[in-house]
């Protein structure tokens, strides 16, 4: 690892390797669901298996990135927070396109019903909510706001935290019979936010020493 | 005098068949069965004309007699354009039987662990005569019918199925029931070995799983008891070796792999409404006035779809069946009784 953070004349070109190939691994699996799609492998209804999928897909690209500031605390690994950026914004992407595969393949593009749809049913307002703000994050992840924003940046983007549960809030609506799946990811974002407690986030830069 | 204009897409009375047609329908075919001799074709080379793209099945000796003698499209709908059979792969392929998992293709991917054969039924409860009945000697008396019905989930999407089956009134009336019969009861079978949904230990159902319908629900000729689709038996991921089909009600109403019959004075408690009662009724007939609570139940995609062809229609009350089946709820308040 530690060469990894020793100046050297390549690392410039590493760098620019591992995110190209953490942006192509965001981008696999959408261009995985469209290849099955494409191939008539995405069962009958097809718009219902993008969004399902995406949906998903999203969820685990929020977990990634809340992962990225523990594993960095761990390994002193600069990559992780070099990607940090790059995926929450794969997250937003993904939460972009879960709302736009609902509105093209679920409602058909009705706008009337999408607004009816979204004042009457929780589960959709809980979405639009962690949508939105990622869409805030995602706005204010670039330099430029992050200089403006200064010391409130950071609070900020705490925000993350919530969205997270808002996310599993709105897994957990749709749920109808089995919470497995659910409470496994449910776990998992447990798990990645123990590590924000102070006695655990102190003792994670301890524990790489060893 | 009045005057009603149907429009082209609107559903027609003949979409479905009344009984007393039907079963005249079924001497008429009678005295066609000496012309069809006549001309050397067998009715199962009719039934594998219809469905080509349907797999060979491994149905027992028996049960590919009954299959053999069906009387083919007994009830049609008749909409060619809406209407249209499901290929035989997305009604197989797309299944909600959480006893072999939650994802819809879970069910095709897993329930192949099930022994269908043998298989018995029990028929108990209030009846003169009831007992551990074996499929065949269940099954057997009665003549098979295809009937070609629109499917429709409480999901919002739906489907249109040709189905072989028996009518449950059938059933029923050889149990002899008591005076005190105001319900049937069915009961999947329970048995986490082969099915692994049953395992899950995060499961909200409560197994069995168990579904229940009115008597004159139940002896209603729309219906049956099915054993087969698409020419076929059925496959496991679609409830073999029997399940309840009732046409003008959500889908989970029609229990699968059916190992109990009980014929019962209380209203039963179905499984959905046991989960979620604000969410699913005892009745749950198909009514796109009152929605679900996270979705509206006005509408409906008609599967197969495409991407950007959602193939959204109109639900219809009762599934379209209300000519025949809306005056079992007379009188009654559909938005409390959903």
């Amino acid at each position: 690892m530690g060469s990894h953070t020793r100046r050297s004349p390549h690392g410039q070109t590493k760098w620019w390797i591992w995110r190209a190939g953490v942006f192509l691994a965001a981008l696999a699996p959408l261009l995985y669901w469209s290849w099955m799609v494409a191939n008539n492998a995405a069962g009958p209804e097809p718009g219902r298996y993008l969004l399902l999928n995406i949906g998903i897909g999203g969820l685990w690209m929020l977990l990634l990135t809340l992962c990225l500031t523990p594993l960095t605390k761990l390994t002193r690994w600069k990559g992780f927070a070099l990607i940090r950026r790059q995926l929450g914004l794969w997250a937003l992407t993904y939460a972009t396109l879960h709302l736009l595969s609902y509105a093209l393949f679920i409602l058909g593009l009705d706008w009337s019903r999408l607004g009816s749809e979204i004042i009457k049913r929780p589960y959709i307002i809980v979405g639009m909510i962690a949508l939105i703000g990622l869409a805030m994050l995602g706005a204010t992840s670039n330099r430029w706001a992050m200089k403006r924003l200064g010391k409130r940046w950071k609070p900020l983007h705490k925000c993350s935290y919530a969205i997270l549960g808002l996310v599993l809030l709105h897994f957990f609506w749709v749920v109808r019979a089995d919470m497995q799946e659910w409470a496994m990811y449910a776990a998992l974002a447990a798990l990645i936010m123990a590590t924000r407690l102070p006695p655990v986030a102190r003792t994670l830069p301890k524990l790489r020493t060893r | 005098m009045l005057i009603k204009i149907a429009k082209p897409s609107d559903l027609h009375e003949s979409d479905v068949t009344p009984e007393s047609i039907y079963l005249s329908r079924r001497r008429f075919m009678g005295g066609m069965a000496g012309l069809g001799a006549g001309l050397a074709l067998s009715r199962r080379v009719h039934a594998s004309d219809a469905y080509t793209d349907v797999p060979e099945g491994n149905a027992p000796p028996w049960l590919q007699e009954k299959i053999s003698e069906t009387e083919w499209r007994s009830v049609t709908p008749t909409d060619p354009d809406k209407d249209r059979i499901a290929p035989f792969d997305d009604a197989s392929g797309y299944n909600n039987f959480f006893e072999f998992g939650t994802d819809k293709r879970d069910p095709a991917r897993h329930a192949g662990s099930l022994q269908t054969q043998p298989w018995s039924v029990v028929v108990d409860g209030e009846v003169n005569n009831g007992g551990r009945i074996a499929l065949e000697d269940l099954a057997t008396p009665s003549q098979f019918e295809e009937r070609i019905y629109r499917l429709r989930c409480v999901e919002a999407w739906s489907m249109v199925i040709p189905w072989l089956g028996i009518p449950l009134a059938d059933i029923i009336r050889r149990a002899e029931p008591t005076s005190n019969a105001k319900y049937v009861r069915f009961e999947t079978l329970v048995d986490p070995e082969q099915m692994r949904g049953q395992r899950s230990s995060f499961s909200i159902i409560e197994w069995p799983y168990v579904e229940g319908l009115r008597m004159d629900e139940a002896m209603h000729p729309l219906t049956i008891l099915a054993l087969g689709m698409y020419g076929r038996e059925l496959p496991n991921q679609n409830g073999a070796p029997l399940r309840l089909v009732v046409p003008w009600k959500y889908g989970f109403k029609s229990i699968k792999s059916i190992v109990r019959i009980s014929l019962v004075e209380e209203q039963p408690l179905n499984s959905w409404q046991q989960i979620a009662a604000d969410e699913y009724g005892f009745y749950a007939n198909v009514n796109p006035e009152v929605d679900h609570p996270r979705w509206s139940q006005a509408t409906e995609r008609r599967l197969p779809n495409s991407l950007f062809n959602t193939n959204t229609i109109d639900t219809l009350m009762f599934n379209g069946y209300a000519d025949e089946v809306a005056e079992l709820y007379a009188g009654m308040d559909l938005r409390k009784h959903y």
